[in-house]
């Protein structure tokens, strides 16, 4: 059950299957189990029981909500919910309980969803594995086989996502399969009067049109994104991608995104300016963590920045201040923006050109072991691992991460479909057309934590050999 | 209690003073370590290299100032400018905070049309040209009473600009001289307000009320026309009565600073580049925080509120939702009367003179009760304005008392006008029939007429009895008077009105002596 489609499990729950209070435990044990990853940074085991009990009740009436009646979710734990710990993984929000939903977890409660609990991210999604401002919705979606959606800058409310950076951070979807990701933006998108930056057009409803011909498509294959640090393994994949569309025949053109190279750091600049500002709120003074020095506020706001920040936090910030100053902001920040311009138009050129999707890889490799992550640092790191999936950040456009297949050493790759401004359905009707194609084989991770009870029961041991 | 919601900030930023006698030794500049992103204005004075800093001794040149000013404006609206929450004076601490007003992560600001339409209405009463399209920015620095950690304000591209404010002076001698001066407006822009913090040195601690914080500001930023600190004082009195008459701010103003500097500088003091806030309990302005020399705000776009757009009836798009646009010009056509025509109206209507106009309109509640006495009375309106210029005001002032505290209604003055008019008083007892009802002792003018026996004889025959009493009693008098001495009929006139226990008008007792005198 654990391993189904959204729809399957919907119905097997309308038709009295399963109960959502059966769902719900399944997945608080698989949670208990799996503990020693770290996933989870609170558990709302409580909440989740009681939800799934509403639930239940509707179930039996006849009176579902809809598809996510009874669900079982996760969110990340830089959106804000209402009573629950919400910490951003830093010490800075150790605590703090939030007085209200963000708008997206609203929206899912409110269709019955469960609150299983707010998962772990770097602190502040300042990581690789962060709320998508620069991939990292895409980005661990490739690595475990999931598909990650990156909807269109402006369709779905940031109202109570902590922001990193106001004008890139987009709420992110991890799934197992397309056509679940289009249910739950279906609930998600449309306009919100608490976020000014949300359009105000209405949405349509996202169902999915069953594409069948691709011979009137026309897919674009940005040739700056053939790096030499692309792993062979992924590089074969996307070529594989590309002649599969073309066998079915779909038109499928080498395209140019010129400004690809200053992507990055542009992103750079901008992204660490931006955060600069959005932490200027954590004083202490408020909520979240305070020092214990009290002899001058200045003093306290020093000592409470400083123990609730970790380096990369604090490195960022001291970054994106340098860039704000005025003898500075001309020559970085607004030649930033001026370069983002560039890079956006990259992308109105092509798709003006006749192009429907671009297709690239999402990540340079498969997941790297985590001794080989820590080596490099973190700029480096992050600069590594978006590079393929800022861009679209940049120019708001939607993007989605579908898993492809298994490396040779077994660990999923995912390539990336990125599509025009607001046309989110045509691109998920593109990724769910591939998806079918390459039949990925979903993780069933009941049978593997039966193979691995031994692993699983050695906790331990797993987590000695991860902090090495 | 009445919090102050006009404040003039940091006018010592923008002052520069030159010697006017043309002596260029003790030159005194604008204070040291000011530095702003803004470009200063352009009068020449300002931009005049400074040569000393010596300080001047007291009288020995003229200075000439040169004043500019930013003036905040408190907005007056039911919610903040970015949040729901409400906006009231005088709620308990902290009882009007939102999660957005406490910087909780994860709020967004949300633009308050209200806000908006006040700043049109100011920009359209200035002569402003409304920008179209105006952006938000982020104005960082640390303080407890700024919870995010910047403002939102509008730096690079404001609402309005380039507009003007004409205020009249009042000189000459009897002050009767009106000279009509502008200050040029060089923009308008809208922010946030802060929070306020409560020093308890007692205790060690600083308090934090976000009461304030998010309300909506209009800073109105004027140029450095104005030569001295009268002319500022009452650029701002005329831009305050604006914003009242538009209802875009009520303002409770601080023009005690510039007097304060003037003072200070002649003193040879030095002014502090700072912010001071008037403190309405002490009277005077305070320092409210030390603003260093060189203050980096890093300014950078508000990435959660898209550019402002506003229109006008030709660019209005088609089948746009009336909620969701602005139109200049229909704000334009329903602005409300502005004081310089109030003022000439009434000048026009009731051919007061204009510095009459003046007093009428700076005193809070004067106009509103000249205008009910008005209403009320057949009275000529030179005397209505004279009674309530003189008499009413006068009375007020001599108690500190607001024209809302007066103890005599507009009814009542008029009821007594109406009685002086009608000749059944005469003025002297008209003026004590006032300070009875000024007693407040809940007699209407009529009710103390009868009681005093105030009411002007009307029996002719009676009176002209009385003249010939006094005439016949009093043939010394009658002598001196047909000798030509003119003050002799003074004396008459008074016996004649002690006999009528003043009930008689005198110049009735006038006309009838002098034709018993002539015959």
């Amino acid at each position: 059950m654990l391993g189904r489609t959204l729809r399957e499990v919907s119905a097997a729950l309308k038709q009295g299957h399963i109960t959502p209070t059966e769902l719900c435990q399944k997945c608080l044990s698989i949670i208990k189990k799996t503990k020693f990853l770290n996933a989870y940074i609170t558990v709302s085991e409580e909440v989740a029981l009681k939800q799934a009990e509403e639930s239940e009740k509707r179930y039996k009436k006849g009176h579902s909500l809809g598809d996510l009646d009874g669900i079982p979710i996760a969110v990340k734990d830089n959106f804000s919910t209402s009573g629950i710990e919400t910490t951003c993984a830093s010490n800075m929000l150790r605590g703090y309980v939030p007085p209200y939903n963000a708008t997206v977890v609203q929206k899912l409660l409110d269709q019955g969803a469960l609150l299983m609990g707010k998962t772990n991210l770097d602190e502040f999604a300042m990581g690789a594995l962060g709320s998508d401002t620069g991939g990292s919705t895409r980005n661990p979606a490739a690595h475990c086989g999931l598909v990650g959606l990156k909807p269109s800058y402006g369709l779905v409310s940031r109202h109570g996502l902590i922001p990193l950076v106001n004008s890139m951070d987009v709420p992110g979807i991890l799934t197992r399969c397309v056509d679940d990701a289009a249910i739950v933006l279906g609930v998600l998108a449309g306009h919100d009067p608490k976020d000014s930056t949300t359009i105000q057009d209405p949405v349509k409803p996202f169902v999915l049109p069953s594409l069948t011909d691709v011979s009137k498509l026309c897919i674009g294959i940005p040739k700056e994104y053939l790096t030499p640090e692309l792993s062979s393994e992924v590089r074969s994949l996307w070529s594989k991608a590309a002649n599969l569309f073309e066998s079915e025949g779909a038109k499928v053109i080498e395209v140019s995104l010129p400004h690809t190279s200053y992507s990055i750091v542009c992103y750079h600049v901008l992204c660490t300016s931006e955060v600069a500002s959005n932490m200027a709120r954590f004083d202490g003074l408020e909520y979240g963590h305070r020092c214990d020095i009290d002899v001058s506020t200045e003093a306290m706001y020093a000592a409470t920045r400083r123990e609730g920040f970790n380096d990369v936090v604090r490195g960022r910030i001291l970054s994106g201040n340098f860039f704000l100053l005025k003898e500075n902001y001309e020559n970085y920040f607004v030649k930033a923006q001026k370069v983002r311009r560039l890079i956006a138009n990259d992308f109105v050129t092509v798709f003006n050109s006749g192009v429907d999707v671009l297709l690239t890889p999402t990540t340079l490799s498969e997941a790297v072991p985590y001794t080989e992550f820590i080596k490099e640092d973190n700029r480096t790191r992050s600069a590594q691992d978006d590079i393929f999936t800022q861009a679209a950040n940049m120019a708001g456009l939607p993007a989605v991460s579908v898993p492809m297949a298994l490396s040779n050493q077994g660990l999923p790759i995912g390539l990336q479909f990125i599509g025009r401004a607001f046309c989110d359905q045509e691109l998920l009707t593109i990724a769910r057309w591939f998806e079918k194609q390459v039949q990925f084989p979903v993780i069933q991770l009941q049978e593997l934590m039966d193979d691995c009870s031994s692993v699983f029961e050695n906790e331990k041991l797993a987590s000695v050999s991860l902090k090495q | 209690m009445a919090a102050p919601m006009l404040r003039l900030c940091c006018p010592g930023r923008r002052w520069a003073l030159a010697c006017i006698d043309g002596c260029s030794r003790h030159r005194r500049g604008a204070p040291n370590g000011c530095t702003s992103s803004r470009k200063r204005g352009q009068s020449s004075v300002a931009q005049q290299p400074f040569i000393t800093a010596q300080k001047p001794r007291k009288g020995e040149h003229e200075w000439a100032a040169v004043v500019g000013l930013e003036i905040h404006a408190q907005i007056s609206s039911k919610s903040k400018l970015f949040s729901g929450s409400q906006v009231h004076f005088a709620a308990p601490p902290n009882s009007l905070v939102s999660f957005f007003d406490a910087s909780l992560p994860g709020t967004l600001p949300v633009l308050n049309r209200r806000c908006v339409e006040a700043a049109v209405m100011t920009g359209l009463a200035l002569n402003c040209r409304i920008n179209k399209k105006s952006l938000f920015d982020r104005k960082h620095y640390f303080y407890a009473d700024l919870p995010a950690g910047y403002q939102i304000t509008q730096q690079r591209l404001p609402i309005a600009v380039n507009g003007s404010l004409v205020y009249s002076f009042c000189a000459g001698k009897n002050r009767s001289q009106v000279i009509n001066k502008t200050a040029r407006v060089k923009q308008i822009q809208l922010e946030q307000d802060s929070g306020k913090s409560l020093h308890d040195d007692l205790r060690s601690q600083t308090l934090i009320d976000l009461n304030r914080a998010g309300v909506g500001l209009l800073e109105v930023v004027l140029e450095p026309d104005m030569s001295c600190g009268e002319e500022a004082a009452t650029a701002v009195r005329e831009l305050q009565l604006i914003l009242q008459a538009l209802g875009t701010s009520q303002a409770n103003m601080a023009d005690y600073e510039i007097q304060r500097q003037i003072n200070e500088l002649e003193n040879g003091g030095e002014i502090l580049n700072e912010t001071r806030s008037f403190d309405s309990k002490l009277g005077c302005t305070i320092p409210m925080r030390d603003k260093e020399g060189k203050q980096d705000y890093r300014f950078m776009p508000e990435p959660n509120l898209p550019p402002l757009l506003l229109y006008d009836t030709e660019s209005l798009p088609a089948g746009a939702d009336p909620q969701q646009v602005i139109d200049i010009d229909r704000i334009r056509e329903q602005l409300p009367e502005l004081p310089s025509v109030t003022r000439e109206k009434l000048v026009q209507q009731y051919g007061m003179l204009p510095e009459h106009s003046f007093t009428l309109l700076n005193e809070v509640g004067l106009l509103e009760f000249f205008q009910n006495v008005m209403k009320e009375t057949r009275a000529e309106p030179k005397k209505v304005t004279s009674w309530v210029l003189n008499t009413l005001l006068g009375f007020l002032k001599q108690q500190n008392l607001a024209v809302s505290e007066s103890p005599v209604t507009p009814s009542a003055l008029a009821e007594l006008l109406n009685l002086l008019d009608r000749k059944a008083i005469s003025s002297s007892a008209a003026k004590q029939v006032f300070e009875e009802l000024w007693r407040n002792e809940g007699k209407t003018p009529a009710q103390i007429v009868s009681e005093k026996k105030l009411e002007l004889m009307q029996d002719q025959e009676a009176l002209e009895q009385l003249c010939h009493a006094v005439m016949e009693g009093h043939p010394q008098v009658v002598m001196d008077v047909k000798k030509g001495n003119p003050r002799a009929i003074n004396k008459l006139i008074g016996l004649v009105r002690k006999a009528t226990l003043s009930r008689a008008d005198p110049t009735v007792i006038k006309e009838i002596l002098e034709k018993k005198l002539a015959s």
